[in-house]
C-alpha cells in the first residue's frame, strides 16, 4: 500500500498532534461554514413544509400538477439529451481532432453561455414564430406558414434552453478531455480498440464527474428556470410556484412547491454519488495532450459544418437579431447611464467570481481531504441554492439578512446611536453573500472536477518533503487546478451578470445594472428595447470568454 | 480591492440621516414611467424622491421582512389585485386626504384610504380590421360564441390582468357562468395563449387570428410606431357593464417614516398637472375626472367604465385563478 508508506514516511515530519487535530477538526467545519451562506436561505424555504396549505395543494394537484410534472419531465429529458450531446461531441471533437478553425471553435462554442436563457427565449420567439421574418418570407413566398412547427410548443423550449445551457457540459466536458492524459487512450489502442470504441470505453467512463457535474449545472438551471418558460408560456414545475405566489398570493405553498424541488434535487445528486462510489478519476499518466488527429476530405468539412451550425443557431443568429433591436432604439435608449449599468454589473460580477472562487476551492478542499459523509453532504447542500428559482431564493436570502439587520438597528438604537433604517441591506456586501447562496454550485463543480484528477501520490510525495497542508493546497492544489478555477470564474461571473431576482432584491437604491434594465423592458413585454441591455450583458460576458480563448489555446 | 471604499460609502449612506427631505418608494411600475413624475415632483416641492423597481410578490415580501424598519413609504403597483393584498397583510395604512378623494373616483380607490387608483388602463377587444366589421362584436362574453371558432387570440392566463377581468365577470355573471364563458374563449383560440399583449396584437395584425382581449396603452405603442396596423379598438359591453379597467396605483406603508411626505407625493400625483404626464407616458387614462386623456388616446373614442370597485378583482383573483385553471385556460 503506498499511502502506508508516505504515512509512515511522512510521520516523523507531520506537524505536532494539537496542530493536526485542530485542522482535522477545522475542515469539516470549514465545509459547513461555507455551507451555512446556502442553507440559512434554504431553511427559511424549507421551513415552509410545516405549515400545510391544504386548498391550494388540492387544486393545485387535481387541476394543475398532473400537466405540469409531464411538461417537466420532457423538458428535462430533452435538455439531458440535448445538452450531453451538443456539449459532450463537440468537447470531443475540439479536444482530440484537429480541423480548420479548430482553435477558434474552441472558444467560441463557449460564447452562448453569454447569452441569458430569458433573453434568448424572446430571440428565438420573435424570430421563429408566426410574425417573425421567417415565417413572414414563407407567407410570401407560399401564401401560408401554418405548417411550420410551432416555436413556442415543447420542442422550441427544449432547443432553446440546449443551446442556451450546452456550454456547462462543453466547458466541463472539454477540461476531461484535455486533463485526462493520452496513456489511457494509447493504451486502448494498442488492445485493439478503435478511436470511437476508445471513446465509448475510456474517455467518457473517465470523463464522468465532469459530464455530471455540467449536467447537474444545466438540469439545476433549467429547473429553477422560469423566464424563459414563462416567455413560451410553457408550463412546468417553477409555473405552479409562480402561481402560488403571484396569482394565489401564498407563499408559503410556493415555498412548499420549491422545497419539494430541492428535495428531489437533493436525492438525484446523492443517488449519483452513490452509484459513482469511491472510484478515482485522477489523470492516467503524465504527457498531457496526444496530438490531436487531422481529420481529412468530408470528415473534416462535416466537423466545420457542424460547429459553424450550432454558433449560428445558438449565437450568431440571435446576436445579429439583438443588434438590430437594438439599433432601432439605441439613438432614444443609450446614454451615459449605460455606463454605470455596464460598470456596475461588471464591479458585482467579478468580484461574485473571485468570492466564489474561493469558496469552491475551501468546500472542495475540504470535501478532499476528509472525504467523510458530513463534508460531503456538507457540499451537496452548498450547491442546491442553484435548483431554487431565482425569486423564491431571493427570498429567502431576504429574510434572515432583514431579521439581522433589524436585531442591529434595535442595538444602534438602544446605545443612542441614530436611527437608521438600513445597516446591512443595500450593501455589496449583502449582495455577494446572496449571489454566493445561488452560485455555489456553478463554482463548485468545475472546481471539485478538477480537483479529481490531483493524484494522491502527488501529495503524499510533497507531504514526504515537509509541505504541511496549506503549502500543499498553495503549491499543488492550485497551479493544478488552474484550468477547473478559471472555468469555474468565468461561468459565475457570466451567471451574476445574468442574474435578475436577488439583483432586483437586494440592489442598494439606484443601484441598477444590466438586468436590472432587461427586467424593466420585458416586464412590459417591449422585447426591442430590452435588446439594448442584453446585448450590453452579452458584450460584457464576451470579455471572460475571449480570456478563457487564451486560456485554453495555451493547453492544446 | 476596489469596492471597499464604495461598501464603506453605501454603509455611510445607509447609516446617515438623510438631510433633505425625501419620500421613500418601492415601485412596480417601471422606472423609465415614474422617474420623470418624481424628479418633476422634486422640482415641485424640494422633497426628494428615493425609489427601488421590481416585482410585486418580492416587494411585498421585502417590506414584510423589514417590518417596523421599513426605509419604504409607499408601495405603488401596477394592478389593484395586488395592492388589495397587501392591504389584507397589513402592509399599508389608511390615510384620510381631501384632495385624493375629490381627484380619485371611488371605485378607483380603496373604501377606507388604504391605496388609491393613479392611472386607468383599459382592458379592451382588438380586432384585425381586413377580416371583422366592429358590428360582429359586441361582449367579453360573446367572444366564447362558436362563430369566433380558431379566430381568437387570449394572452396567458398567469398574467393579473386577465385574473381582474374574469375576477370582475365573476361577481357580474357568477361562477359558473363564467367558467362556461372561459371555456368558450378556450375554444376558439387560434392560437396557444401569449405570454404579452404586444406579441398577441402583433400576431392578430399579421393574420394569426382576428380578434383579442389586451390592454389599450400596448396597442398604443404598436400603433405609434405602425400607423398603419390594421388593427381597431372595439369597446365592448357599453349596453351593459361597461368595459373592463384596472388601475395602476399606490398606498402608503403601515411603517412609512414620512407619512406625511407620502401623502404629499401621492397628492401631487392625482393632480391635474401631473396626472397628465402620469398618464401620457404609457397612454394610458388619467383617473382624475378633470383631465382630459392624450390626443393619440382620446381618439380611440369614449367608453363607458365597468364601475365595480377595482379592489373586488383582487377579492376574486384567487378564485379567477382556479377557474381558468379548471376551464384549461393556461
Amino acid at each position: 500500500m503506498p499511502s502506508d508508506i508516505a504515512s509512515s514516511l511522512t510521520t516523523p515530519k507531520s506537524p505536532p498532534a494539537w496542530r493536526r487535530g485542530r485542522l482535522h477538526l477545522g475542515e469539516p467545519a470549514l465545509a459547513w461554514a461555507i455551507a451555512a451562506i446556502t442553507l440559512v436561505p434554504l431553511a427559511v424555504v424549507l421551513l415552509s413544509l410545516l405549515e400545510p396549505q391544504t386548498d391550494i395543494w388540492a387544486h393545485l394537484g387535481e387541476y394543475v400538477l398532473p400537466r405540469l410534472l409531464a411538461n417537466t419531465a420532457w423538458l428535462i429529458a430533452g435538455v439531458a439529451v440535448g445538452t450531453l450531446v451538443l456539449g459532450v461531441s463537440l468537447a470531443w471533437l475540439t479536444a482530440v481532432y484537429d480541423f480548420p478553425g479548430r482553435r477558434h471553435f474552441a472558444w467560441m462554442l463557449a460564447l452562448p453561455l453569454a447569452m441569458p436563457a430569458y433573453v434568448l427565449a424572446f430571440v428565438q420567439i420573435g424570430l421563429y414564430d408566426f410574425t417573425g421574418p421567417l415565417q413572414t418570407l414563407l407567407r410570401d413566398w407560399f401564401g401560408d406558414s401554418r405548417w411550420f412547427p410551432d416555436i413556442r410548443a415543447r420542442g422550441g423550449v427544449i432547443l432553446t434552453l440546449t443551446f442556451a445551457l450546452y456550454p456547462y457540459v462543453y466547458l466541463l466536458a472539454r477540461n476531461a478531455f484535455l486533463t485526462q492524459g493520452h496513456r489511457a487512450l494509447e493504451a486502448a489502442q494498442s488492445l485493439g480498440l478503435s478511436r470511437r470504441q476508445g471513446f465509448w470505453r475510456v474517455a467518457l467512463p473517465m470523463a464522468r464527474p465532469w459530464l455530471v457535474g455540467g449536467l447537474t449545472l444545466a438540469l439545476m438551471e433549467c429547473l429553477a428556470d422560469f423566464g424563459t418558460v414563462a416567455t413560451f408560456n410553457y408550463d412546468t414545475f417553477t409555473t405552479a410556484i409562480y402561481k402560488a405566489w403571484f396569482a394565489l398570493f401564498n407563499l408559503k405553498a410556493a415555498s412548499q412547491l420549491a422545497s419539494l424541488l430541492v428535495l428531489a434535487v437533493l436525492a438525484l445528486a446523492l443517488f449519483e454519488q452513490r452509484v459513482r462510489g469511491d472510484k478515482r478519476y485522477t489523470a492516467a499518466g503524465r504527457g498531457g495532450q496526444a496530438r490531436p488527429d487531422r481529420l481529412a476530405g468530408w470528415r473534416s468539412a462535416l466537423a466545420v459544418v457542424a460547429c459553424l451550425l450550432v454558433l449560428a443557431l445558438a449565437f450568431f443568429v440571435p446576436l445579429l437579431q439583438l443588434l438590430l433591436w437594438a439599433r432601432s432604439v439605441a439613438a432614444e435608449q443609450l446614454d451615459l447611464r449605460y455606463l454605470g449599468f455596464v460598470g456596475r454589473s461588471l464591479l458585482l460580477s467579478a468580484s461574485a467570481a473571485l468570492g466564489l472562487v474561493l469558496l469552491a476551492v475551501g468546500l472542495a478542499y475540504a470535501v478532499r481531504r476528509r472525504g467523510d459523509l458530513a463534508s460531503r453532504l456538507a457540499a451537496r447542500l452548498a450547491t442546491l441554492g442553484y435548483a431554487v428559482p431565482g425569486t423564491v431564493l431571493a427570498v429567502g436570502v431576504f429574510i434572515p439578512i432583514a431579521w439581522l439587520d433589524n436585531r442591529l438597528m434595535d442595538a444602534v438604537r438602544a446605545l443612542g446611536l441614530g436611527q437608521p433604517t438600513q445597516i446591512l441591506q443595500g450593501t455589496l456586501a449583502v449582495m455577494l453573500l446572496a449571489y454566493s447562496a445561488r452560485f455555489l454550485a456553478v463554482a463548485f463543480e468545475p472546481t471539485q472536477s478538477a480537483m479529481q484528477r490531483i493524484t494522491a501520490s502527488q501529495e503524499e510525495a510533497a507531504a514526504s518533503m515537509g509541505l504541511g497542508r496549506r503549502a500543499i493546497l498553495r503549491r499543488i492544489h492550485l497551479p493544478m487546478l488552474r484550468g477547473g478555477l478559471f472555468t469555474a470564474a468565468l461561468m459565475v461571473f457570466v451567471d451574476v451578470m445574468k442574474e435578475m431576482p436577488i439583483t432586483l432584491m437586494t440592489r442598494p437604491f439606484g443601484w441598477d445594472t444590466l438586468a436590472v434594465r432587461v427586467f424593466e423592458m420585458t416586464s412590459e413585454g417591449q422585447w426591442e428595447m430590452a435588446a439594448l441591455p442584453s446585448l450590453a450583458i452579452v458584450l460584457a460576458g464576451l470579455v471572460p470568454v475571449i480570456l478563457l480563448a487564451r486560456e485554453t489555446e495555451k493547453r492544446s | 480591492m476596489k469596492f471597499r471604499p464604495l461598501l464603506l460609502a453605501t454603509v455611510l449612506a445607509a447609516a446617515l440621516p438623510a438631510l433633505a427631505e425625501e419620500v421613500t418608494v418601492y415601485s412596480a411600475r417601471i422606472e423609465a414611467l415614474i422617474k420623470p413624475l418624481f424628479d418633476a415632483f422634486t422640482r415641485d416641492t424640494g422633497v426628494q424622491v428615493r425609489f427601488v423597481t421590481g416585482q410585486e410578490g418580492p416587494l411585498m415580501e421585502r417590506l414584510k421582512a423589514e417590518g417596523a424598519n421599513t426605509p419604504a413609504d409607499i408601495l405603488l403597483t401596477v394592478d389593484a389585485g395586488n395592492l388589495w393584498q397587501a392591504e389584507q397583510q397589513g402592509l399599508l395604512k389608511p390615510i384620510k386626504s381631501a384632495l385624493l378623494d375629490a381627484n380619485v373616483p371611488p371605485h378607483l380607490r380603496d373604501p377606507a384610504g388604504a391605496w388609491y387608483g393613479l392611472s386607468v388602463r383599459a382592458r379592451t377587444v382588438f380586432f384585425n380590421k381586413n377580416r371583422v366589421k366592429p358590428g360582429e362584436l359586441s361582449t367579453y362574453e360573446d367572444l366564447a360564441s362558436p362563430k369566433w371558432k380558431n379566430r381568437l387570440c387570449l394572452r396567458t392566463s398567469k398574467k393579473v390582468y386577465n385574473q381582474s377581468l374574469v375576477g370582475t365577470m365573476i361577481v357580474r355573471l357568477g361562477e359558473a357562468k363564467t367558467e362556461q364563458v372561459v371555456r368558450g374563449w378556450v375554444a376558439n383560440l387560434a392560437a396557444d395563449p401569449f405570454s404579452d399583449d404586444t406579441m398577441m396584437l402583433k400576431a392578430m395584425a399579421a393574420g394569426q387570428c382576428d380578434v383579442g382581449i389586451a390592454n389599450t396603452y400596448y396597442f398604443g405603442r404598436l400603433v405609434d410606431k405602425d400607423p398603419k396596423l390594421p388593427i381597431g379598438v372595439f369597446w365592448p359591453n357599453q349596453q351593459t357593464s361597461g368595459v373592463h379597467v384596472n388601475i395602476s396605483g399606490a398606498g402608503v406603508t403601515r411603517h412609512a417614516k414620512n407619512e406625511k411626505g407620502a401623502v404629499k407625493l401621492l397628492e401631487w400625483l392625482s393632480s391635474e398637472k401631473a396626472q397628465r404626464l402620469y398618464a401620457d407616458q404609457n397612454m394610458e387614462y388619467p383617473v382624475n375626472p378633470r383631465v382630459q386623456p392624450d390626443p393619440k388616446v382620446a381618439a380611440w373614442g369614449d367608453f363607458k367604465h365597468d364601475y365595480i370597485n377595482v379592489a373586488k378583482a383582487g377579492e376574486l383573483q384567487a378564485a379567477a385563478v382556479k377557474l381558468m385553471d379548471r376551464a384549461g385556460y393556461r
